[in-house]
């Protein structure tokens, strides 16, 4: 069953000039459609500008569609009355760790969330004790945030959405201001979330590397969806990303450049040891290794 | 106009409670017309450093020269110097604030005295550098995109001519291909005009590909102080501080061990390829 479902999404805007001008209408979402099942892992790349933040605040209601439909579980953003229900189903998280930070003490700011949903108290601290070790943040439980590390601060603010048990987390670029460590602390709970509790992730991100362990990638290019497929697929597309201003891993980069000049590698390698692979065999098979063509 | 740091220590609220060293006993030399990445986990003391480049921050102890002159030494001109070094801060975009363009990079050379025909002139100048067309001068900062508004701020920077140039993670946010374009603009200017650029990254790809110094901070200290190959060679213990090397080197060692006779200290793309054929003589 699909969580979240776009059926030919638009979302126009209109900018008005100085002096009473015609406004102008930006088209920042164009007919979209699109289908996530529920525990699925999905990224989205996109240029800046392409419409995936738009797309994205679609998910949980920030922003209904001018035109064509969005449904969130079953339910239709347009309809004010489940606006409520949606944001408890799908939560957010943004880029900016300090944005986010609500209390001075780590529990109580992963509180707030089930609190404003009126969760009775009980119930209240049994979700912040199980959202805080689900994130690994369960030993900063009384610590004040601002001394946290960036990854630490988004890691609270991930365990602030799943204690308002969502079935659906949308993070919009999480990772963008964080250091090497913070970016992996934050995914890996990301994905150790999406496993051990089926929790569907709609990950925004430009950093190609955190991509490959989605189970699908949307890309996006002047508020349309362009290319759909598995990390493998996407990745394979070399150039005709280049041309949408991504880029794709370094190891995959480097796998192309090398069969441009003749190496037998496959198109779309995503990790290292694919890699090391690739070129153990190329060694071993000696030179009746058979080259592929490039054009 | 090279710039040093002897035994620079900075200490925040010093004798209570909450005292804490930012830096600690931090030497190290900026010469002219290099390109130097700086890298270092969250709180390593980054952004505490290159705040004592253009004197605003003053060192506990220690002491900071530019040309060989004590910055803050009596009747040193403190006010000149941040026209000499410029420092370009975390999405600089938020601090434009002007009715248009040009007239926002303009601010700088403003306060520099400038007549208004030089200080256009310097604007224009710096624009054209950073790739703003002519067609977006004289419109709101606002309506520009993330890329272009980061272009601007960096423009607004460049007029004053420094002889360094020092930005804190200038590409943070962007996009992979505005990421390039930043980072390759930044490069040229270094060429063209010889000045020193100091970059803070989070990115060791970026530092690879761009820096020919490379200082690590870890927990106020420097650690590493050398070119990027020698320092990424220390993956290891980057690694301890919460830092990485670039996925080259980490191809590059997994090669190795298999036996391939590949250069380890590859840290960009293209070094990789041409050792990885050399090793497989496809030349």
């Amino acid at each position: 069953m699909s969580i979240i479902k776009a059926d030919k999404l638009n979302y126009d805007y209109l900018e008005y000039g100085e002096d009473g001008e015609k406004p102008e209408i930006t088209h920042a979402v164009r007919d979209v459609n699109l289908k996530i099942r529920e525990g699925q892992f999905i990224a989205i790349l996109g240029h800046n500008g392409s419409g995936k933040s738009t797309l994205a605040k679609h998910m949980n209601a920030l922003l209904v569609p001018t035109g064509g439909t969005m449904w969130v579980d079953q339910m239709d953003t347009h309809e004010d009355d489940e606006v409520w229900d949606i944001r408890q189903r799908a939560g957010m998280v943004f880029q900016n760790p300090d944005n986010q930070i609500v209390s001075s003490v780590v529990e109580e700011d992963v509180g707030f969330g089930p609190e404003n949903l009126g969760v009775p108290t009980d119930e209240i601290w049994k979700r912040v004790d199980d959202s805080l070790r689900k994130t690994g943040m369960i030993a900063y439980r009384h610590h004040s945030p601002n001394k946290l590390s960036g990854g630490q601060k988004q890691r609270v603010a991930i365990a602030g959405v799943m204690a308002m048990k969502p079935k659906c987390i949308i993070m919009d670029e999480p990772t963008a201001m964080l250091d090497p460590n913070g970016r992996h602390e934050v995914i890996q709970a990301v994905r150790d979330l999406n496993k051990s509790e089926g929790v569907t992730v709609i990950l925004i991100t430009h950093y190609m590397e955190e991509v490959i362990y989605a189970d699908n990638v949307f890309v996006m290019d002047e508020g349309r969806l362009v290319m759909q497929g598995t990390p493998r697929e996407i990745f394979s597309h070399v150039d005709e990303l280049h041309e949408l201003r991504l880029d794709v891993p370094h190891v995959t980069q480097l796998a192309h450049a090398l069969r441009l000049k003749g190496l037998d590698i496959p198109e779309g390698i995503l990790s290292i040891d694919e890699f090391v692979d690739a070129i153990m065999k190329i060694r071993d098979g000696g030179t009746e290794g058979r080259s592929c063509q490039s054009d | 106009m090279s710039i040093r740091l002897d035994h620079v220590t900075y200490t925040y609220s010093p004798g209570t409670a909450y005292e804490m060293h930012a830096l600690k006993d931090v030497s190290l030399e900026l010469p002219d017309g290099h390109f130097i990445g700086i890298i270092g986990h969250t709180g390593s003391g980054k952004s505490t450093l290159i705040q004592h480049l253009n004197g605003l921050m003053r060192p506990t102890s220690g002491h900071v020269y530019f040309n060989d002159e004590d910055i803050w030494g009596d009747k040193y001109d403190r006010r000149n110097l941040r026209f000499h070094v410029g420092l370009v801060f975390q999405y600089p975009e938020y601090q434009l604030f002007e009715t248009d363009v040009i007239t926002d990079v303009c601010f700088g050379p403003k306060n520099q005295g400038l007549s208004e025909e030089d200080r256009m002139k310097r604007a224009e100048e710096a624009l054209r550098q950073v790739g703003v067309d002519e067609s977006l001068f004289r419109k709101s900062p606002f309506e520009l995109s993330g890329g272009q508004k980061r272009r601007v701020a960096i423009a607004g920077v460049l007029a004053m001519n420094p002889d360094v140039l020092v930005l804190d993670e200038p590409t943070a946010g962007l996009d992979p291909m505005g990421r390039d374009e930043i980072l390759n603009t930044v490069a040229d200017l270094q060429k063209q005009r010889g000045i020193t650029v100091v970059l803070v990254s989070h990115s060791m790809e970026d530092v690879a590909e761009y820096v020919d110094q490379l200082i690590v901070m870890n927990h106020g200290e420097k650690a590493f102080d050398a070119p990027p190959r020698e320092v990424f060679s220390h993956y290891k213990e980057l690694e301890k501080m919460g830092l990485a090397a670039p996925q080259m080197t980490y191809i590059m060692h997994a090669l190795k061990e298999k036996g391939l006779d590949v250069d380890v200290h590859a840290t960009t793309i293209e070094e990789a390829e041409e050792s990885i054929l050399h090793a497989l003589g496809r030349e």
